[in-house]
């Protein structure tokens, strides 16, 4: 409390206190309103992602199927020598991967580390069942591949359910035999190419949106408001026009006997035998995307220049600039929040395309978003589509968080 | 856009080729809208227009394509078209059975999402609500997220996830059952989904809303709940619906979580179309684009009803 | 509200009606199609047991996402012999009991029945199918492409080739164009510079290459003229051709065949009902009945006995599938312990091979 005399209310409590109490209970009455939607949204979207991205750290494909292993590499700390002991406690395992199936589980693991050891798993196992003591020579009877120190340097990392190895995986990296971490050859590097073309090919639409959306948006901004909302309603109805029917669309004008090339050896400009190939490539991805998200540029710049007042640009005409001059120091800037807001929605929107590049992307038009839909749905790799997933996510909200700086997400709007 | 009168020859050049790349890139947005239309009474397997097309030979064009989109999946697709021939086309063709499932989930999807949302930013928009900033990222993290992340998260934990549910297996019982490959896990991931156009479209009518009619109301004797339905909910009625058709679109065009999510029971019009798309992509897909369009051009045009109709009920007058 | 609220719920769940029905997971297009014809549908009219047939792009990647998230809603898939195998190690299918198949018609045990190898502990072969390439005759109006040399062959023949966007069949057939005979394919590719020598030889072609995932995709890619010829499985090129007159042929030489499989995932919903449709399907009349929809031969011998013709009432099966001698002159049987053992790398590498450019 202060020194002076304190303010009371009627009913003798200091006013302070009062106003406190009751601001308390409009901030309780008002997150009461937010609880049930924030609940929801937590239990069915964040914590399934949360779940699904610890599977980047997490996998216990070897640690569960190979316990006794997993103990002998507890007692013997990294640099002992792998003597009959740990072969013993291999071919208790194997045998034990037979009786339950397993032996693919844990092969598949060691085998996101070391290609090709699947089916050295696999293949021992299934002879597991006969083999005797000494299990050295028994196991590397089967195959000298378990000789390899790199193989155990392996079974060591993957003896722990946690790893970081998916992540190494998920930017083109990868454990030699010594356990330091190391590039993988250059033929084998995917993921930092697929990401930076990621990047680059939002980039390239977020470009072209911005340049078509804004000639859009200004004359939409600068005819009488009768003739704008006709207008309008040419760019709200690709907005609400099924994403799948806009792609399928694109599909039936780009392919090689579709109506643009028809047109165009109609009008002679190729000829027959040299159509266009503007689908399953990296082109039809662009076009297709542009085309999807240009709404998303057109609309907010569009709000933002219907606030400049056009006697802005007749004042610096007025005081001698050409009009270039005047679009390009006068009214050009203050267009940039709506070029701000577009731009990166549509970049970050980009960033997690998945359709469209999978319709009509062919082998170079990917994006990151259909290599995770790759290991999610074909290679069946989870922990890696879960680490590629974390990076794309954080990239992603990098961009929502400059966005929630320069914009404000509050300020965020739908036709 | 009038050009002055004094406007000197380069700038009238200027101002034409202005319009006449405005037209194109309104050519750009519309066409590959426009062009399924035709395509889909094409008489050919073609996805061009063929010479009778062009010749507006009445010949180029048939219903062939939405004949096909009927009776896909019918059991006596021949039948003569009776009352047992639409029976078995509303039992049994695809095509229907996908609608269906389109309608249920987005219709489900789309009250659990505008209730909840509404609710929520009537809460959001309150000058005394704390942390603002950071439920609104998570609640609009939705439509950031890219999709195969949220569609990949919500299989895992949809496919673990068991709740009781009924089940109508002979007699009615209660059966704890997945999530995945039921229509209350695409129901809900639906819902997640179109949660943040919601909260957008709401929260925007929020904030234009006079908070000193409320305190009117209230003056003039009228309880919270009174002031509520009678005064704010009115007023905020047209941002609620076009919010709720915001999320009803995104359950209707869908189809990366139901991809992961949904089981056979549950697959949609546009899981239907991916599948038509990838494989067999024949015009009868045109068709159900066409049908689309027609579809959106109905929400485009509701939607700009209720946006005039809260303009004219806000005292916003266009300008 | 609250009430509303709790109304949406109770509409969600009431929505979650249990499916009392067989799933049958399969390829899709005509293949998918024959199978309908041939099993589920007879299956469900004469057992009164709903059945139901859903695509997949190839069903083991599913039935294996499904058995490991613990999500399995498909009771019978339609899997390739390597990955039924493969599978089974993995612990992913049920056991199947071979003594409690159908016999033939003339009472013959199944176990005697099915052709060599055509039962394995997870699976029952329902036929053998074929990779072949097709060619658009109409691209090629002079001299046609006859051996798989002249599929890798663009200055010969020029234009776009559809191929299969995974590595089975496809190192095989870049091994045979580039000149190793079918009985030294595995040999070969077992070896580092073997499987160099197969990606050289897709090299040559890969700028040239439009990739198919879906069977269906195959001959889609070539009535839409985007490619002049593809690899493809021989059945959906023969309905092509058959069902609507396309003008496609198809180059037996290469062709690499082998076993289709059914097999039921573990934790299927309806097993009991699985095993009674697997072994309805796999009789020699449901055998028969499949051949009837699509070229691709019945594992039975009983099943080969009297003569095949399309449901067309028409068409003669037998010159039509790939075990037919005349087509089986330069042939090659996909090896199955080479894949099982195999499978995960080689798509990695593969994988990379396309990702590099």
């Amino acid at each position: 409390m202060t020194e002076t005399a304190s303010l009371t209310t009627s009913d003798g409590k200091p006013l302070k206190a009062a106003l406190a109490a009751s601001l308390a209970t409009r901030r309780k009455k008002a997150l009461l309103l937010v609880a049930p939607l924030l609940l929801f949204v937590l239990v069915t979207f964040i914590v399934p992602i949360g779940q699904m991205l610890f599977q980047s750290v997490h996998n216990d494909g070897f640690s569960s199927t190979a316990p006794t292993l997993q103990a002998w590499f507890k007692d013997h700390p990294e640099g002992s020598d792998i003597d009959e002991s740990a072969y013993a406690a291999l071919a208790a395992d194997l045998k034990q991967m037979k009786a339950d199936r397993t032996a693919g589980v844990a092969g598949t693991r060691i085998n996101y580390d070391i290609s090709g050891t699947q089916s050295l798993f696999t293949s021992t196992a299934r002879k597991a069942d006969t083999m005797k003591p000494p299990y050295k020579d028994a196991i590397l009877a089967t195959s000298d591949k378990w000789g390899d120190p790199n193989v155990w340097r392996a079974m060591r990392d993957a003896s722990s359910p946690y790893t970081i190895d998916f992540f190494l995986n998920a930017v083109d990296m990868t454990r030699a035999s010594d356990g330091h971490i190391v590039a993988v050859p250059s033929d084998q590097a995917v993921y930092k190419k697929l990401f930076w073309r990621t990047i680059v090919m939002s980039a390239e639409i977020t470009v072209l949106c911005l340049l078509l959306g804004f000639p859009i948006a200004f004359l939409l901004a600068n005819i009488p408001m009768r003739h704008a909302m006709l207008l309008m309603i040419l760019v709200l109805l690709p907005f609400w026009t099924s994403l799948l029917v806009r792609t399928t669309s694109w599909m039936v004008l780009l392919q090689q006997q579709g109506v643009i090339n028809d047109l165009l050896v109609w009008l002679g400009i190729i000829d027959n035998g040299h159509r266009l190939e503007m689908m399953y490539n990296e082109t039809g991805t662009i076009i297709a995307m542009t085309h999807i998200l240009l709404p998303f540029t057109i609309l907010p710049l569009y709000s933002v220049m219907k606030t400049i007042p056009p006697s802005y640009v007749r004042a610096a005409r007025s005081l001698g600039a050409t009009s270039w001059t005047a679009f390009r120091r006068v009214y050009l800037p203050q267009t940039l929040p709506g070029l701000g807001a577009g731009g990166l929605l549509v970049f970050i929107l980009a960033m997690g395309y998945y359709i469209t590049p999978a319709l009509v992307g062919g082998a170079d038009g990917q994006m990151i978003s259909n290599m995770i839909a790759f290991h999610m749905q074909k290679s069946l790799n989870w922990s890696l589509a879960a680490a590629l997933s974390t990076i794309l996510l954080v990239i992603v909200m990098i961009f929502f968080w400059i966005y929630d700086r320069i914009v404000g997400i509050d300020k965020m709007k739908l036709g | 856009m009038a050009l002055p009168v004094y406007a000197s020859p380069l700038e009238r050049t200027w101002h034409y080729s202005y319009l006449t790349i405005c037209a194109l890139i309104f050519l750009f947005l519309m066409a590959p809208i426009l062009i399924v239309i035709p395509l889909s009474f094409n008489a050919q397997p073609y996805f061009t227009f063929t010479t009778e097309m062009l010749h507006f030979d009445p010949n180029g064009y048939s219903l062939r394509w939405y004949d096909q989109l009927i009776t896909f999946g019918m059991q006596h697709p021949e039948a003569p078209r009776d009352w047992s021939f639409w029976m078995d086309f509303w039992e049994n063709a695809t095509w229907m059975q996908v609608a269906k499932n389109s309608v249920i989930i987005g219709i489900s999807a789309t009250v659990l999402a505008t209730v909840l949302g509404t609710i929520a930013a009537l809460g959001l928009t309150r000058p005394e609500m704390p942390y603002r900033k950071q439920i609104t990222a998570v609640l609009i993290s939705p439509m950031i997220v890219p999709i195969i992340i949220s569609a990949t998260g919500m299989f895992f934990f949809y496919s673990w996830v068991r709740l009781p549910m009924l089940s109508f297996d002979g007699g009615v019982h209660i059966e704890f059952a997945r999530l995945a490959g039921s229509y209350a896990g695409i129901i809900l991931a639906h819902a997640a989904l179109g949660i943040p156009f919601v909260i957008i479209t709401v929260t925007a009518t929020l904030s234009g809303f006079d908070q000193s009619l409320v305190r009117a109301a209230a003056s003039l004797g009228a309880n919270p709940r009174t002031a509520f339905f009678r005064v704010v909910m009115p007023l905020i009625m047209p941002g609620v619906v076009s919010g709720a058709l915001f999320a009803f679109v995104t359950s209707f065009d869908e189809v990366v979580a139901v991809l992961f999510i949904a089981g056979h029971d549950q697959q949609t019009i546009p899981r239907q179309m991916w599948n038509g798309i990838r494989e067999q992509i024949s015009p009868a897909i045109l068709a159900v684009a066409t049908i689309l369009v027609a579809v959106s051009i109905l929400l485009l045009a509701t939607v700009e009803l209720l946006r005039r109709r809260s303009e004219r009920l806000r005292g916003v007058t266009p300008s | 509200m609250k009430k509303l609220i709790l109304t949406t719920a109770l509409t969600c769940c009431m929505g979650a009606a249990a499916q009392a029905d067989v799933v049958v997971m399969s390829w899709g297009g005509s293949y998918g199609k024959a199978q309908t014809e041939a099993y589920v549908k007879p299956f469900a009219e004469k057992f009164g047991i709903k059945t139901t047939m859903i695509d997949a792009d190839n069903p083991a990647t599913p039935i294996k996402a499904q058995v490991e998230a613990g999500n399995v809603s498909v009771d019978i898939a339609s899997l390739e012999y390597a990955d039924a195998v493969r599978m089974c190690d993995e612990g992913l299918l049920e056991p199947i009991d071979a003594s409690k198949l159908a016999p033939a018609p003339d009472g013959t045990p199944a176990t005697e029945d099915f052709l060599p190898g055509a039962l394995t502990d997870c699976g029952v072969s329902t036929d053998i199918w074929a990779n072949v390439y097709a060619y658009d005759s109409t691209k090629f109006p002079g001299e046609k492409p006859t051996t798989i040399a002249d599929f890798f062959d663009t200055k010969k023949f020029p234009g776009k080739r559809g191929v299969n966007k995974r590595p089975k069949a496809v190192l095989e057939i870049a091994l045979m164009a580039d000149g190793v005979p079918a009985a030294d394919v595995y040999k070969v590719l077992a070896t580092p510079e073997g499987l160099d020598r197969a990606f050289k030889k897709l090299d040559t072609i890969k700028k040239d290459i439009v990739w198919w995932e879906a069977g269906a995709q195959a001959p889609q890619l070539l009535a839409d003229g985007e490619v002049v010829m593809t690899t493809a499985y021989n059945g959906r090129i023969f309905n092509a051709v058959a069902d609507e007159h396309k003008p496609f042929v198809i180059v037996w030489d290469g062709q690499v065949y082998e076993n289709e499989m059914f097999a039921i995932p573990k934790g299927a919903p309806h097993a009991e009902d699985a095993m009674k449709f697997l072994t309805y399907s796999t009789s020699t009349e449901g055998l028969r009945r499949s051949a009837q929809w699509i070229s691709y031969g019945p594992a039975r011998k009983s099943a080969l006995k009297e003569d095949l013709l399309f449901h067309d009432g028409k068409t003669e099966m037998l010159p039509n599938l790939p075990t037919y001698p005349g087509n089986m002159k330069n042939a090659l049987e996909t090896s199955m312990e080479f894949w099982v053992d195999h499978q995960t790398e080689l798509s990695e590498r593969f994988n990379a091979w396309l990702a590099a450019n």
